[in-house]
């Protein structure tokens, strides 16, 4: 196959090059404006299966442009990268398709797909950010693409949300900046390389390598919405269905843990933030996340509102996993990041699709939507007894790995911590199932006006995720399967440490 | 009697000033001599970069007449940078003045108003002033490029005729005057201490109290010239009231010469003593909060750009104490970048929020999300000249305060790391009041036709926002440009 060294600036441009012209297109070429995004949303998958071809094959992508002395814009295809950008490209076309569906007739169209496609671009940008410098052009891009997408309803509470959001992200999007600053002060570099580049940093100054490491996490934090900064999570859920669904599964929380995963593993390296005993701490904020998340859950009447707590719990799996330290742990917080994204997709647009479809937007209106909406609830229970952690599916092995991995760092509890969280998961999702599913609709409910059939557009995207969610868990030891990829990465990331 | 060799320097001096007085004579063809005059001054610009990239510094004594006394003129990598940002600029607003000021042609027989009639002539004369003071490498000359620049400037700020315009164009007068003297004095102190006026002279001159006082003088005069708090109190309603095109010289490039002079300076003389850097920081601080919290309270658009401006200024000075004397020969560079940075941004910035003023019909903020017709172009140049201002990656604002706080980082001041946040954070409040109109906006029902939100007179702004955002990109090279010649004697 010819060689193609631009390839991961081209991935790259697909959606950041679409974004001005999707924003300058009329609002009425709908039709125009559907046939481009579902085009350059297909182009960008197949190049990324390109991408991921090559990369198999041992060809490592590798551009810079030098932009001061010594401080690079560089984009790298690293395998971590790339599990990243497949995610968010094969998520971003599924979203795609339902915001169309979504969005029919809606005002303020071509903001929202400009905007929807910057947002795409910039999570590109930071899965294949070679150095922390360049994360940081990217994490920024991406709290201003997200901000007209939070408040696109224009509605006061969406303002509020709106507002609320630009301080949390802007306050560590400003830690970042500073954690950035001090990374090449102290380190002289801010690349990312597997082991770290904090060694002769830390052997002389503990203290500062300590308070870098506060420094980054808090930043990063904020965006993987880890306790006590997660407040802006729910607030955002005001945002359009498909928003919603992007932040929680590709976008802005994953952008957070992807950092995270980062900043352990390639400026600290994994065991030198061991040894500074950082690690420990980012563990107990995890796991209080975790828990934390998944009790304000339960008190949700608001469908998405629960959804996002939920969300708030289990992306901080992923901060645990990377805390363990162990290599098989890290397996489970890998896999989990690509977990999580597609089982929360799924529910958030089969929430929107109920809010469409039936008006139900609360868990107390859920009485026997399974019989109105077979598809969109089937979608929504495969996913929710992923999250909940049976087996086969998807969550499961998140989970299996990540207790097996506690037990091989000498952390025993997290058995005991994950099978509280699970137990938590199910006390929050299956009542919502039950009402669903066992419980007749109440006869206003069955009249109410605002009943209408929803588009394919719409009742398919759920479906197909739903069936990625089943795919991925029973097929998990095939060849490119998510969790192969995290174990090749994995390795990578422990110099063959298994 | 010399030969008259036309060098690219001497050109880009005389071919706006001769421009300006075609400009005056010939009313009508105005702005065609007026693009003709900056274009053949970007092309002697053009000519000046070529011989700045072969030798480094270049020199050439006018009129036969060499230093300590003659009057010679010198460019290297800053001055060459400065020029080709005011060629930018200037052919981008000359543009954005066509349309501006389209709607006024007057019927045969009729004088030309006054907009029309003057903007050229005082636009090119102000061109003449900031080439000279880049070009200038003797004190006195200088002194005369800035009356120039002063003369030029009140003229385009009252150039609206407006009561208010008028009155803030008299404070700014007073101010530029008193500036200007001050500096006059200073100069005349240097040359009873020295006995020169060049700045190879100075450089190596011994340092005295007379002298010092001398420094001291024009330190103020020029504070006071580039708007450095608490000497802004002119700024924001002279640049606010005068109309677009006028503002966006006025604020990118007018209060740019003070800065660029000061630059000078702390090469060539003993001047920056530790606590006189502190007390630029510190003046600089309090420009940028001030500054932001009046940007934040402005009821109008372009009084919040002009505020901003106060505020960005602020920071410039903070780049430049950001690690002291010891650091002083690396933060002009820091200085230079938002200077340059600042200059793309604001001039972009007050060219949208004109057309935004001119086709919504007011600029009061908390009205500018609805109106018959959108600006969407305007609007959009707005926002990318915030990411900028606000110094958000990869904008050349980002590049210059990521220099500013790096230079402070590695000085162990993290007070001026603080500052610099500070300021950001308000500078993401204050734009954020323009920007979230932007986006919740809303189209008043009337019959109108839907393409009038836009015009050709949007394309400079976007493509001065555009570069203020893209130049980040391109900081290496400009970084290679200033460093040209060695302004500051040391390598990178």
């Amino acid at each position: 196959m010819i060689d193609m060294p631009l390839l991961p600036l081209i991935i790259l441009l697909t959606s950041l090059g679409a974004a001005p012209v999707l924003l300058a297109l009329p609002e009425r070429s709908a039709r125009l404006r559907t046939g481009l995004n579902l085009a350059v949303a297909a182009v960008k998958v197949a190049l990324v299966i390109w991408l991921a071809w090559k990369a198999a094959h041992g060809v490592v992508y590798d551009l810079r442009l030098s932009v001061l002395p010594g401080l690079d814009l560089h984009l790298q295809a690293d395998p971590l990268a790339l599990m990243f950008v497949a995610l968010s490209a094969v998520l971003w076309l599924v979203t795609t398709i339902y915001s169309v569906g979504y969005l029919e007739r809606g005002p303020h169209r071509a903001r929202f797909f400009g905007f929807f496609s910057l947002c795409v671009a910039a999570t590109v940008g930071i899965a294949m950010a070679g150095n922390l410098f360049t994360f940081l052009v990217f994490y920024e891009l991406l709290t201003l693409a997200t901000y007209p997408l939070v408040i696109h309803r224009g509605t006061a509470a969406a303002l509020r949300a709106g507002r609320i959001y630009l301080i949390y992200t802007l306050a560590g999007g400003l830690a970042l900046l500073l954690g950035t600053l001090a990374l090449w002060g102290l380190a002289g570099t801010t690349d990312f390389v597997p082991g770290g580049v904090m060694a002769e940093v830390a052997a002389e100054r503990p203290g500062a390598a300590q308070a870098l490491f506060v420094l980054l996490i808090a930043a990063l934090g904020v965006k993987a919405a880890l306790v006590p900064v997660h407040g802006w999570l729910p607030i955002a859920m005001v945002a359009p269905a498909p928003v919603s669904a992007l932040l929680h599964a590709v976008a802005v929380v994953k952008a957070g843990a992807f950092g995270i995963v980062r900043v352990v593993y390639e400026v600290f390296g994994i065991d030198l933030a061991q040894g500074l005993g950082v690690t420990g701490p980012l563990i107990a904020v995890a796991a209080v996340t975790i828990i934390y998340g998944s009790l304000r859950a339960m008190a949700q009447d608001d469908i998405k509102a629960r959804l996002a707590y939920s969300t708030v719990s289990q992306v901080s799996y992923i901060t645990l996993g990377v805390a363990l330290a162990s290599p098989v742990a890290a397996i489970g917080a890998l896999a989990h990041l690509i977990h999580q994204g597609v089982m929360k997709i799924t529910m958030f647009m089969a929430a929107g699709n109920l809010a469409e479809g039936l008006g139900v937007k609360k868990v107390s209106q859920m009485d026997g939507v399974g019989r109105a909406m077979p598809g969109t609830m089937a979608a929504f229970t495969l996913a929710a007894l992923a999250m909940i952690g049976l087996p086969p599916f998807a969550g499961f092995i998140s989970k299996w790995y990540l207790a097996q991995g506690g037990i091989a760092a000498g952390q025993d509890w997290v058995i005991a911590l994950l099978l509280g969280s699970s137990l938590l998961n199910a006390a929050y999702f299956l009542p919502l199932l039950h009402r669903a599913w066992f419980r007749d609709a109440t006869p206003e409910a069955a009249n109410a006006p605002a009943r209408r059939k929803i588009s394919l557009w719409l009742a398919a995207p759920p479906m197909i995720t739903a069936g990625f969610v089943l795919v991925i868990g029973v097929l998990a030891n095939a060849p490119f399967s998510p969790l192969e990829w995290t174990r090749f990465i994995v390795t990578r990331e422990f110099n063959g440490g298994l | 009697m010399p030969e008259f060799a036309p060098d690219p320097m001497t050109l880009a001096i005389l071919l706006p000033l001769f421009g300006a007085i075609a400009a005056f004579l010939a009313p009508r063809a105005a702005p065609l001599i007026g693009l003709g005059a900056v274009g053949a001054m970007a092309a002697a610009i053009a000519a000046v970069g070529h011989a700045v990239a072969q030798a480094g510094t270049v020199t050439v004594p006018l009129g036969g007449w060499g230093a300590p006394l003659g009057i010679e003129l010198r460019a290297d990598g800053l001055a060459l940078a400065m020029l080709g940002l005011t060629a930018l600029i200037a052919l981008a607003v000359g543009l954005g003045a066509l349309s501006a000021f389209a709607g006024e042609a007057p019927a045969d027989g009729q004088p030309m108003p006054r907009q029309r009639a003057f903007f050229w002539p005082l636009c090119l004369l102000l061109l003449t002033g900031m080439n000279g003071v880049y070009l200038s490498a003797d004190l006195f000359n200088l002194y005369v490029m800035l009356e120039v620049i002063s003369l030029a400037a009140v003229g385009l700020a009252v150039l609206g005729g407006t009561v208010a315009a008028l009155r803030a164009g008299l404070a700014y007068m007073y101010a530029s005057l008193l500036g200007a003297l001050m500096v006059l004095l200073g100069v005349g102190f240097v040359y009873l201490q020295t006995g020169r006026l060049d700045f190879a002279g100075l450089a190596g001159a011994q340092g005295s109290p007379a002298l010092s006082a001398a420094f001291a003088l024009m330190l103020v005069g020029l504070a006071l010239k580039a708007a450095l708090f608490p000497l802004h109190f002119w700024l924001p309603e002279a640049h606010a009231n005068a109309t677009a095109p006028a503002s966006a010289l006025l604020s990118a490039l007018v209060v740019k010469a003070g800065l660029y002079i000061l630059l000078r300076l702390a090469e060539a003389g003993p001047f920056p003593g530790e606590a006189i850097l502190t007390l630029l920081g510190v003046l600089g601080t309090g420009a940028v909060l001030w500054g932001g919290v009046q940007a934040l309270r402005a009821e109008r658009l372009k009084l919040l750009v002009a505020w901003s401006t106060v505020a960005q200024i602020g920071l410039i000075f903070v780049a430049l104490a950001r690690a002291g004397t010891e650091g002083l020969s690396d933060s002009w560079r820091a200085a230079a970048l938002l200077i340059l940075a600042h200059a793309v941004a604001k001039a972009g910035m007050f060219l949208a929020a004109g057309r935004i003023k001119d086709v919504i019909g007011h600029d009061r903020i908390s009205e500018l999300d609805r109106s018959a017709v959108r600006p969407a172009l305007a609007q959009l140049a707005f926002a990318l000249a915030a990411i900028s201002l606000i110094g958000l990656p990869p904008s050349l604002g980002f590049i210059g305060k990521w220099s500013l706080m790096e230079g402070a980082m590695g000085a162990g001041n993290w007070h001026w790391i603080a500052v610099t946040m500070a300021g950001t954070l308000l500078s993401v409040a204050y734009f954020s009041r323009a920007l979230t109109g932007f986006l919740r906006f809303d189209r008043v029902r009337a019959p109108l036709d839907e393409h009038r939100g836009w015009a050709l007179a949007d394309a400079p702004p976007v493509v001065l926002a555009g570069l203020a955002v893209g130049l980040g990109l391109a900081a290496g090279p400009i970084l290679a440009v200033l460093d040209l010649g060695r302004p500051f004697g040391v390598t990178p």
